[in-house]
């Protein structure tokens, strides 16, 4: 769009025609205070904090809805306009109460802040201010009626962001009220959005209100472990005893490729840390029973254990299954482990999609993967499968923003009508089970639409469906665990000829880091062949060429007693599986875990593990972008799921040099955090390390030695390190080359979470539980379950 | 129903059917009615506009914003379909009048309204009651009905080829809604809050299609100009201030009531002679010439001609045409808590310098007039006034902080006579039985959210 140009208090200022106001200042550096205009939410005017003079107008203008003219002339300083914030900031505190002391918001709190910069230190205040007790309305959003200075944020976050509509007006002047949908309480998705927007402390989150004051906290970015959208959210950490506690997850900041939006998993439901079950000390069957022992023990037991069954039976006698929601370090690391220490290729993890299918459809077209922000500027997304409001809430998020604010073109396949099917420009119904033969329709396949005909979705709605989506340029293709093997190849191939670009949605937090780290009996990282290991290195010479077992097949090994061994590092095989528990009472087992499972009830070594909140590394979400983890808080007794596994090669006596790239021979250039030196420094001073005979690395259990390594070695993940190191996300690509399989994998077991599950982790979540039994005593869902 | 009144110096054109049964529809037409209907489908648009232009017919629900030109800018073309609206939310206080033209001449209306959409190129109109004008409504839809009947409305008006369609509409009470933004929030069935302006209703406005908005009595006159023409429409008032108007007189005078006086009236002469003086043998003290939301004006400010520009000239506004007169016997600290419990009850709350601002002035105040003031709250009245004034997101907040503003600068002895604890010098009985003591205020009776539920 043409430049416009502009004067604000003197000073030249150009932006693109159709800005607003208050946008262009901000930009130019030029504050305009605003309580009710918020970015890409509906204009409101009505905080009037943003009035300023523009020549030639007879009254003072709100910067937030005066779309700039060329050659206006602004005064965003004249006393006018400064006496304009006073006296409006005077009128708000009229009623606010100044409870700012014990007030959740003190400290940061946009009223306190804008009275501090632009208000009077004396109230004209005579008379009694107005009062109303304060509300709850869900387990975790508490109300505050008389701090609200209605800028009706959170009613325009929830209806307009979220496409709830949870929260409305009530009365009117001075008597107006922000109320819950239902009476006096909520029915929403409890994201937790309109308390985060709220900008004083009207709106407090249950979970934190009274813990802390904000400054007594230190903030850690870091990324959400629950579902695989790879939110980054901002902890708020306290210490607490000898160490870290974690009070509050928000990302106000707005950094990362959420912007300011979490659901209620990234929010809330990171108290799973504190739960009392919580694994501090591992444990070792003794006669029958678990009993807590010392590390030493543990660890000397489960070495002694896989050396003794991979020395007397062969690595085919070991099993090891990994995990969705540890680092992509942890994972890389875990397969080393399984390949070189154990020597077998019997690895595999919870599958939720069938990237391997992805991949191989997708080879031979480069960079054809969208990243999370991709999603919020593509001009037309088609949605195959899935329910993302319920399993993927920022992907939700991000389409609903691109269609609101710039109008994408939603189109929607599904078997039933998911609530995104409101933002569709076209949605057509399909019988259940039947999403593969519309992946073979739209890709072409006219004989696969007789499958999808029902009475809502005639031939002729399917026919205009595949054509309007043929003519869409820069389309994204998203599909859910319902397409896989075979199903995605015709889709994917003709769209990714066309251009497109594809997310294949995986369940949980590093579900697409498990299976690019080649958590497969097939496949190497990267999805790269078993042939080609000599790629790794000199030691995975050695690697078994023969396809390992995969975890369906590991639980058969054990029934008929050949499997001596199995290593579950975070994963709850026997409850996702459903694996009989007696399948493994020949095998010794030992579980790495945060709590007693369901797989470590029966294992015979438990090792308690750190979470992803108390580690660092690495994680790659379900479009392929990777985001670094920071450790925020602190377990006592829990060791990384990392150094576990080097203890446990160490002490089955492998040279840990081998494993970890350490020491002079290993490592070629370290991430810099390890002696401050700048990131882009680092590889120049490796060099000089090495020179000098000095060890670049010191700590094996450093997961950025690990992760130099998979930059490294694994195809798709030489991505720029100075962005990852600055928190932001990199997008990987898949540059690898999975051979196709004729049949679908049955392996894969999508989790089924909605927003207040979270597979084994969300049980253990204090808020989530709340909210679900919450949700059971609400009158409509007590009737659903009657009608069930 | 009420009694009308009359005066010598009366023009009678809106109120030329009052009284004279034209509910009834072949009244009306004997009365000329619906002609000027098919004299403009056979002018066309542009010629109705240009009379209206020609007429100097301004605005009469309060802004006196010149009718034809807020006609001509409805664009010619439009994807969406444009709208009608007539506004008869009247809930001025003061105002009377569009009442009388709904009781007494509802074809009136309509045919206004159809006249507007031949000018606009529109097909639908909507005339929208004010709700507590719940007696009106059945008058409305049996004219409206009435008018089906006959063929003046729905397709093909007159055999003329055009369709025009009508429907009445009212309010649930709400004094916000008469402004027009608000109006067609509450006609799309949302809460009655004034949209963000840009885009204007002739761009975007009902249904996001242009939409003309005009008052009741603005919609009424202009079958008459379309009769009698422009020019003799302008001629009956001073220059840019066309025709005659529906002043409303109330308050002190021995006859109150709603008279048709030409526009530029001297207003004395209305009190004193139209309105028969002031009652009771008393004096005049003040007068509100606009309704309750205009500055008002001292007995010695009244020898002015009541049209837009000479009362703007006088430092108030002649607004809706309500003439509210104040005699002597009345407090003023009384009448300014009067007129701001109004606006705190009827503020629709949406921005914070309306809503906090009326609040905060109510309770000062009820506080003031009953004997608790003190010297700094009459500063401060008028701070918290002159700081809504022109700040608010519709002029609500203007017409709540204009008479307060001119009540504390002209009649600033009054508050001073209110203060220390001297009992109100108005009050009949002399004396206050219980001044109230800050501390001992009774919060919970006095707090405004038991009245919330």
């Amino acid at each position: 769009m043409a430049d416009v140009n502009i004067t604000v208090d003197g000073r030249k200022l150009t932006a693109p025609a159709g800005t607003l106001l208050i946008e262009a200042c901000k930009n130019a550096g030029i504050e305009v205070p605003s309580f009710c205009y918020y970015p890409g939410l509906s204009l409101q005017g009505a905080c009037r904090m943003c009035l300023v003079e523009i020549a030639k107008m007879p009254k003072m203008q709100t910067a937030c809805t005066t779309v700039i003219q060329e050659g206006m002339a602004v005064t965003t300083t004249s006393d006018t306009v400064r006496q304009a914030r006073k006296a409006m900031l005077e009128f708000v505190l009229q009623n606010h109460p100044l409870d700012c002391p014990v007030c959740d918001a003190g400290g940061e709190c946009e009223l306190q802040d804008m009275t501090f910069s632009y208000g009077a230190s004396e109230s004209r205040l005579i008379d009694f201010k107005n009062h109303k007790e304060e509300e709850q309305w869900s387990p975790v959003v508490f109300f505050d009626r008389p701090r609200c200075i209605l800028c009706y944020r959170c009613v325009r976050v929830c209806n307009e962001g979220m496409d709830v509509a949870a929260l409305g007006i009530q009365n009117r002047g001075s008597l107006s009220l922000i109320v819950p949908n239902h009476g006096e309480h909520l029915e929403c998705e409890e994201c937790g959005m309109c308390i985060d927007i709220c900008p004083v402390g009207a709106l407090t989150s249950g979970a934190y209100r009274y813990k802390t004051r904000p400054w007594e906290m230190n903030h850690v970015g870091t990324i959400c472990t629950h579902c695989g959208d790879g939110c980054k959210t901002t902890l708020g950490v306290r210490r607490q005893g000898s160490g870290n506690q974690i009070v509050r997850s928000d990302n106000r900041d707005k950094s990362g490729i959420n912007g300011d939006f979490l659901c209620i998993k990234g929010r809330y439901a990171f108290d799973f840390v504190e739960h009392p079950d919580r694994l501090k000390q591992p444990l070792v069957r003794k006669n029958g029973t678990l009993t807590p022992a010392s590390w030493e023990e543990a660890l000397e037991l489960a070495a002694r254990r896989f050396r003794e069954a991979r020395d007397i039976a062969g690595g085919a006698s070991i099993g090891v299954i990994g995990s969705n929601r540890t680092t992509n370090e942890e994972n890389y690391l875990l397969q080393k482990f399984a390949r070189l220490v154990l020597r077998t290729n019997n690895i595999d993890h919870h599958r939720t999609a069938d990237y391997p299918a992805f991949v191989n459809a997708l080879s031979g077209h480069a960079n054809a993967t969208a990243s999370m922000r991709d999603l919020s500027s593509a001009q037309a997304v088609l949605l195959i499968g899935n329910d993302p409001t319920y399993q993927h809430p920022l992907l939700a998020w991000q389409i609903r923003t691109n269609v609101r604010l710039h109008g994408a073109r939603l189109y929607v396949v599904n078997s039933w009508p998911i609530k995104l099917a409101r933002q569709a420009k076209a949605f057509v119904q399909i019988p259940e089970g039947a999403e593969g033969k519309a992946a073979a329709f739209l890709g072409g396949d006219d004989s696969a639409a007789e499958a999808l005909v029902t009475d809502k979705t005639t031939r002729e709605k399917l026919l205009s469906f595949r054509e309007k989506l043929q003519s869409e340029q820069n389309l994204v293709v998203i599909f859910g665990s319902e397409l896989r093997g075979q199903d995605l190849a015709p889709l994917v191939r003709s769209a990714a000829a066309a251009g497109a670009k594809f997310i294949c949605l995986g369940d949980y937090a590093n579900s697409r880091g498990a299976a690019d780290m080649g958590l497969y009996p097939d496949l190497l990282p990267g999805y790269l062949p078993l042939s080609e290991a000599a790629r790794f290195g000199e030691p995975w010479k050695s690697v078994p060429q023969q396809p390992g077992m995969n975890l369906e097949q590991m639980a058969a090994a054990g029934k008929e007693h050949k499997l001596r061994a199995l290593y579950v590092v975070g994963s709850n095989p026997l409850a996702r599986y459903d694996i009989d528990p007696f399948a493994l009472a020949e095998t010794f087992v030992v579980v790495e875990d945060l709590f007693l499972t369901e797989t470590a009830d029966v294992a015979d070594v438990v090792l308690p593990a750190a979470c992803a909140y108390e580690k660092s590394g690495s994680f790659t979400n379900t479009c392929g972008d990777l985001q670094l983890l920071h450790k925020a808080g602190d377990c006592e007794g829990v060791k990384p799921d990392l150094e576990i596994i080097v203890r446990l090669a160490e002490r089955m006596g492998f040279d840990i040099a081998q494993l970890v790239p350490m020491g002079a021979g290993g490592m070629r250039a370290d991430f810099g955090e390890s002696r401050g030196v700048q990131s882009g420094e680092a590889d120049r001073q490796a060099i000089w390390n090495r020179r000098q005979g000095y060890e670049p690395r010191v700590s094996p259990f450093n997961p950025f030695a690990v992760l130099e390594e998979i930059q490294r070695l694994v195809p798709g993940y030489d991505v720029g390190r100075l962005e990852l190191l600055s928190g932001n996300d990199v997008h990987t690509a898949t540059a690898g080359q999975a051979p196709g399989k004729a049949e679908a994998d049955r392996s894969l077991v999508p989790s089924n979470d909605n927003l207040f599950t979270s597979g084994t982790l969300g049980r253990y979540s204090h808020v989530l539980n709340k909210v679900i039994e919450h949700r059971l005593g609400l009158p409509n869902e007590k009737k659903a379950v009657v009608a069930e | 129903m009420a009694n009308l009144v009359s005066h010598p110096d009366e023009v009678r054109v809106v109120s030329k059917r009052f009284g004279q049964g034209a509910t009834d529809i072949d009244r009306y037409l004997a009365l000329d009615g619906y002609q000027a209907t098919q004299k403009a489908l056979g002018m066309g648009a542009d010629a109705v506009i240009n009379e209206v232009k020609a007429s100097n017919l301004r605005g009469r629900g309060g802004a006196g914003f010149p009718a034809g030109m807020k006609w001509s800018f409805v664009p010619k073309q439009s994807p969406k379909p444009k709208y009608v609206l007539c506004n008869g939310d009247e809930s001025e206080p003061g105002t009377c009048k569009d009442r009388l033209i709904f009781e007494h001449d509802p074809h009136s209306v309509i045919e206004g309204v159809i006249i507007a959409g031949i000018a606009v190129g529109s097909h639908q109109g909507y005339i929208y009651l004010r709700g507590e004008y719940r007696y009106l409504i059945e008058i409305m839809e049996k004219a409206v009905a009435d008018a089906y009947a006959r063929g003046f409305l729905g397709k093909n008006i007159f055999g003329s080829g055009y369709d025009f369609e009508c429907a009445v509409q009212t309010g649930a009470g709400a004094y916000e809604v008469g402004e027009e933004s608000a109006l067609m929030e509450s006609l799309e069935g949302k809460r009655g809050i004034p949209r963000v302006r840009p885009p204007f209703p002739a761009v975007v406005g009902l249904y996001g299609g242009p939409t003309v908005i005009n008052n009741a009595e603005t919609l009424a006159n202009v079958p008459h100009i379309i009769l009698g023409g422009g020019e003799w429409y302008a001629g009956l008032g001073p220059p840019k201030n066309g025709g005659t108007r529906l002043f409303c007189l109330s308050g002190s005078v021995n006859k109150p009531g709603v008279y048709e006086l030409p526009m530029g009236y001297n207003l004395r002469k209305m009190i004193d002679e139209v309105a028969g003086g002031i009652w009771n043998g008393r004096k005049l003290k003040a007068v509100q010439p606009g309704g309750s939301s205009v500055p008002v004006l001292t007995a010695d400010e009244v020898d002015i001609a009541m049209d837009f520009d000479s009362v703007g000239k006088a430092g108030s506004m002649l607004g809706s045409g309500a003439v509210v007169i104040i005699d002597d016997s009345t407090c003023m600290v009384k009448y300014a808590l009067r007129v701001m419990r109004f606006y705190q009850h009827e503020s629709c709350g949406w921005c914070i310098p309306c809503r906090e601002g009326t609040d905060w002035l109510k309770k000062t105040l009820t506080r003031f007039h009953s004997g608790g003031g003190v010297r700094r709250d009459i500063d401060n009245i008028q701070y918290l006034a002159e700081n809504m004034l022109g700040r608010t997101f519709c002029p609500l907040g203007d017409a709540a902080a204009m008479p307060i503003i001119s009540l504390v600068k002209k009649f600033r002895k009054e508050f001073e006579d209110h203060l220390e604890g001297k009992p109100c010098p108005y009050e009949d009985h002399g004396k206050i039985g219980q001044l109230p003591v800050l501390t001992a205020y009774d919060h919970r009776a006095a707090d405004p959210w038991t009245h919330a539920h």
